[in-house]
């Protein structure tokens, strides 16, 4: 049976890693690739990096970077931030990432979307979404950082990429991000019941039963956390273990070779 | 050391796959040249992308007569891993009918998903169910994890399944026949599992 991904998610800047509060007032924690390596060590079932000042500061991704940080993972490895063209996917590629997360880009050029799944395929295009709620009745997507509103909802924006070929959609609240008050369930759901390829449940997390929320209410096939790791003791393994006491399918080490 | 050529037809997460190999106890060595697949102790085809684009780009390396020649010839073993295994059937049909690398005989077809929440693509860590004792699967427990990110997948005769696994009504995760072998989930990154994986199909070579 397939099973259901915990993903910490390591937001890059300037050098270190950083876990802000919607979106802004980035704290330091750590350098990335001590993180990498303690993820690592702890066998995750995937690892998602986003390079999040990239694109603001028209940046290419930073390839030595990742070369550096997939040197010691042998799980899979996503790799997002600065993405303009199918030569920056490739070069992504080809220095160690699974599959690239596309956020600005989706938005501004949605052709490579296209481009990116029919030369790379569709399983390793990531389309990452960032919305913010919209009043009282509906939500927005955001790009740059969270900086620039789109007009569109996470919906059409969703509906759109998997039409042009995206193989996974990660969903984050910018609201919800760093809060630790539980995933935006109800913008999950509506996006992971219109859309058939996964969803990815991002922005919020601040315990086990968050986690199992957005796979029972939200629909989400795959659940990616940060501050939750980062600030509190919790690990993947103990959310994991939550889960699969409440019946979701999940991989536990004690499954494994020794 | 065995020397293990890992195929560049710039299709793939090269990095990874030589890495693993590297942990393995293997010598990797990325080639994109006949000269470097006619002097390796083994062969490892990767791959991530669509199976016509990458037939046109192995095809465009003139790699197509020396992978055919080391491996059913000269009977090199051969590890095709995800979009490396689909290239080892007979045709493909993602992006059109495509013909393959013809090393196993086979098809590869679209995962039909067998209820309205099965996602495709099939992403993220599957139990693998071995039909077939394999010299590949030593000491790797039946039901062991491996990592899948993939839209279609391999049809072949029985005598060529080595494992299957649930989803979208059950399909083949790994071929075998002789010196062959194709797996469709990632072993270079599958944990442990999958490195004990590369290390049985090293000590093959």
């Amino acid at each position: 049976m397939l099973k259901v991904r915990v993903i910490p998610t390591l937001l890059y800047k300037n050098f270190g890693l950083v876990k802000g509060e919607r979106f802004n007032s980035w704290r330091r924690v750590g350098t990335a690739l001590q993180s990498v390596n303690v993820y690592s060590i702890r066998e995750v079932d995937e690892l998602v990096f986003l390079d999040i000042t990239a694109t603001e500061e028209k940046r290419q991704p930073d390839f030595e970077i990742i070369d550096d940080l997939t040197d010691e993972c042998f799980m899979p490895f996503t790799a997002g931030g600065g993405i303009r063209n199918i030569e920056d996917i490739h070069g992504l590629l080809r220095v160690g990432a699974d599959k690239v997360a596309i956020n600005s880009a989706a938005v501004v050029s949605p052709g490579l979307i296209r481009d990116a799944a029919r030369r790379f395929g569709a399983q390793c295009v990531i389309v990452s979404i960032d919305f913010k709620k919209y009043r009282d009745d509906g939500y927005e997507v955001f790009i740059n950082s969270g900086k620039t509103a789109t007009g569109l909802t996470p919906l059409e924006l969703a509906k759109e990429a998997e039409e042009l070929g995206a193989g996974e959609i990660l969903l984050t609240s910018i609201d919800r991000d760093g809060t630790m008050s539980g995933y935006e369930l109800d913008c999950i759901r509506q996006v992971s019941e219109a859309i058939s390829i996964p969803v990815i449940a991002s922005g919020g997390a601040g315990c086990p039963q968050h986690f199992y929320e957005a796979i029972t209410i939200g629909k989400a096939s795959a659940v990616a956390a940060a501050s939750v790791f980062h600030f509190t003791e919790l690990t993947p393994l103990d959310v994991k273990h939550y889960l699969h006491q409440h019946d979701i399918p999940v991989r536990l080490p004690d499954t494994e070779p020794k | 050391m065995k020397k293990i050529a890992i195929i560049d037809y710039s299709m793939c997460n090269l990095d990874s796959v030589s890495r693993a190999v590297d942990r393995c106890g293997g010598t990797p060595s990325i080639t994109s040249e006949a000269s470097g697949i006619r002097n390796a102790d083994g062969i490892i085809l990767p791959g991530v992308g669509a199976f016509a684009e990458a037939m046109t780009e192995l095809e465009s390396r003139d790699l197509i007569k020396p992978i055919k020649t080391q491996v059913l010839e000269r009977h090199v073993p051969f590890l095709g891993i995800c979009l490396g295994m689909q290239l080892m059937a007979t045709k493909g049909y993602e992006g059109g009918v495509t013909s393959g690398l013809d090393l196993i005989r086979g098809e590869v077809v679209r995962l039909v998903p067998d209820s309205p929440q099965t996602r495709i693509p099939h992403v993220g860590w599957n139990e693998i169910i071995k039909i077939k004792a394999s010299p590949l699967f030593q000491d790797v427990p039946d039901k062991a994890n491996f990592y899948f990110v993939h839209s279609y997948h391999f049809k072949c005769d029985n005598e060529y399944i080595i494992t299957t696994t649930q989803y979208c009504g059950g399909f083949v995760s790994t071929v075998g026949h002789e010196n062959c072998f194709g797996v469709q989930f990632h072993p270079e990154k599958s944990l442990k599992t999958g490195l004990l994986l590369l290390r049985n199909f090293i000590n093959i070579c």
